[in-house]
């Protein structure tokens, strides 16, 4: 294809995995942090009639996970947008 | 009406409706057959991949588990949802993007090696096949329990069903009736949770529940949470909500189990293909939204629902005589599934973690199966349950089931053997090796293996060890060469599988001698890291991939 672009590409690439890491660092917080690592002394607050530890590890970090995939759906649509854009605009000027 | 005739009119009208789908969606070419036509609504393909993936254990036992395992069964909740984020972050796009048919496909084309392939080909089979046999066997139990049927003939008509919609419709017939499915399994599992949290909690939304107070009777206006610890800490057993106590799982292990099942459900190859059925990578992101949210409504349930059956069933059968029992208990005790045997001759019913003096047994899957009538809920409510435990597992099975004919139709015969095979004879083709999977499967679900537990460890291990590292490095490093995945695969496999293998043939051997404390269950966890330190030592010494190979690569990574 005549319009690809090895920078906009590397662009494209480096901004899916900057966003990925991102959202996979609180992946592995909650996970593996809140709800195994540090449970105990959560568990020593409570939400209502929660400990919170025992919360993150059978609700919260549920939900999590939910609106990490929902960010990560809504993001990489505008990322790509954005690129597709960009694409556009440069092919109409007929470089690259 | 009886429970029994609800029961066979709502199975019954749930057959009816997935054969309807099956005959309205019957397909004629092999993409219809094996990725729907690729014409998949993100939000069909959520409910579709929640019904896939929600089989008759996540569905039957795993509200039980956690209800006798409390904190420690967290594992199962947190690593088969948080797999998803794996899978919608670093695979499903990719997959959908690169758009082929079956996972050994991508493997062999990405590695451009039919070495690699076959032993991805192999995984595969072997990791659906230990899945479908528990599957069926699940079929055949929920039979039995709510028809009166033995469990081979509910295995036989669980057979006949799948056969008949997974080889006339392929992937478009079994997402449809898994759309179908997934509605029915979760209006079944959540009416008997709402109504019970109402009535002990009087919350309807048993997420809240869970964290409420107790409405009436004794310990009213105390937390639920704190009663449980309190009655755990009365009987014996470990606090409900504590962490890593005596008789729990230890942090090292809980950490081990939640990867490996994490990453094992990011390999499991029947789910993966269904980010194959839509249209674009953006829909596959999506999709993989959905369904997490879809399994996330069963499995933020399930802890809620675990705790109230604990609560229910401590406080109306501890030190109850057994003249007074409610009667949901005689009718189960029938089954066997619960049990009282009166050792101390006071006719009281003893409940305590002290074996000894113990009088009560109880099989975790009571704690769905028998929740409608704890609850006391109308007939139609336990009939719904059955036909929500049947939906769980054929929707499953049926995901599976077509793994395993993909794989023999396409990947073995088509992709090695005969590369000129026309479309019409590979369909063909897929639909015999569809019956015979579908015949071997039964087979396993009458004349079930003796060791399910280990064989389901073992086919999340391997799918964490095997197929989860070589995809990944896969797309995210074009230095992985196909020498460096082929070593990287037999050394997850053999490690992991050895492992297992070898505390299931030494049963004198106890958690004293773990390696590191990781049970066999989460030892998928420590195969992984293997995998990838030796695809990743290996493919620095051998020669970087063809240009051809870095093209594929390049073309998955850019946006369409």
């Amino acid at each position: 294809m005549s319009d690809a672009s090895p920078d906009r590409d590397r662009a494209y690439w480096r901004a899916n995995l900057r966003l990925l890491l991102s959202l996979l660092a609180v992946w592995a917080l909650c996970g593996f942090g809140l709800s195994i690592f540090f449970v105990e002394p959560l568990n020593e607050v409570k939400m209502g009639g929660f400990p919170l530890g025992f919360w993150f590890a059978q609700q919260g970090s549920i939900y999590v996970f939910i609106v990490l995939t929902l960010i990560y759906a809504i993001a990489m649509d505008r990322i790509e947008a954005r690129h597709r854009a960009e694409r556009d605009a440069s092919s109409d000027r007929g470089d690259a | 009406m009886s429970i029994t005739a609800w029961t066979y009119w709502i199975v019954g009208l749930t057959f009816a409706l997935y054969i309807g789908i099956a005959i309205a969606t019957r397909v004629r070419s092999t993409s219809g057959f094996y990725v729907a036509g690729r014409g998949v609504s993100p939000l069909m393909n959520g409910m579709a991949t929640g019904a896939d993936w929600m089989s008759a254990a996540s569905f039957i036992s795993m509200a039980g588990l956690i209800s006798f395992s409390g904190y420690s069964g967290s594992v199962y909740l947190l690593g088969w949802t948080g797999g998803y984020v794996l899978l919608a972050l670093l695979l499903a796009p990719y997959l959908r993007r690169y758009g082929k048919f079956t996972i050994p496909e991508f493997v062999g084309d990405r590695y451009g090696s039919q070495v690699a392939r076959v032993v991805a080909v192999f995984c595969a089979i072997f990791v659906s096949f230990t899945y479908v046999a528990g599957q069926m066997r699940g079929v055949g139990v929920v039979f039995s329990r709510f028809l009166e049927v033995e469990i081979e003939t509910g295995v036989i008509i669980g057979m006949v069903l799948v056969l008949f919609y997974a080889v006339l419709g392929g992937m478009r017939g079994i997402t449809y009736t898994q759309v179908a499915q997934y509605s029915v399994l979760i209006l079944a599992y959540l009416i008997p949770a709402v109504a019970i949290s109402w009535k002990l909690t009087g919350s309807a939304i048993p997420q809240i529940g869970f964290g409420g107070t107790i409405q009436s009777g004794e310990g009213a206006g105390l937390h639920l949470l704190q009663t449980i610890d309190q009655l755990h800490r009365d009987l014996g057993f470990p606090e409900y909500t504590g962490a890593f106590l005596a008789g729990g799982r230890s942090m090292i292990d809980m950490f081990a189990i939640t990867l490996a099942l994490m990453v094992g459900t990011a390999g499991l190859p029947h789910v993966l293909i269904r980010f194959y059925t839509v249209r674009t990578a953006s829909a596959a992101r999506w999709s993989a939204m959905w369904a997490l949210l879809f399994i996330g409504i069963l499995y933020t349930t399930a802890p809620a629902i675990a705790t109230f059956a604990r609560v229910n069933l401590i406080r109306t059968l501890n030190g109850v005589s057994a003249s007074d029992v409610p009667p949901w208990f005689t009718n189960w005790e029938k089954t066997g599934l619960i049990g009282f045997e009166d050792k101390d001759g006071d006719g009281k019913i003893r409940y305590v973690a002290d074996e000894g003096l113990n009088e009560l047994t109880v099989d975790r899957d009571i704690m769905v199966l028998a929740n409608p009538e704890i609850a006391e809920l109308p007939a139609w409510v336990v009939a719904l349950v059955a036909a929500g435990g049947l939906a769980a597992a054929l929707s499953t099975a049926a995901g599976l089931l077509l793994v395993i004919s993909s794989s023999i139709s396409h990947d073995l015969l088509k992709s090695v053997f005969v590369p000129t095979m026309s479309e019409k004879w590979e369909l063909r083709i897929a639909r015999k090796s569809a019956v015979v999977a579908v015949c071997v499967a039964g087979y396993f679900g009458i004349n079930p293996p003796g060791f399910v537990a280990e064989v389901v460890a073992f086919a999340f291990g391997l799918a964490a060890a095997s197929f989860f590292p070589i995809l990944i490095l896969g797309v995210f490093s074009r230095r992985t060469t196909k020498e460096g995945v082929i070593a990287g695969m037999l050394a997850g496999i053999l490690f992991t599988g050895g492992y297992i293998v070898w505390f299931r043939t030494h049963p004198e051997l106890g958690p004293e001698d773990w390696l590191f404390g990781i049970s066999p269950t989460g030892i998928g966890s420590i195969g992984m890291v293997i995998n990838f330190l030796v695809t990743m030592t290996v493919s620095r010494f051998t020669p970087v991939p063809p240009p051809e190979i870095i093209a594929v690569i390049d073309h998955i990574r850019r946006p369409e």
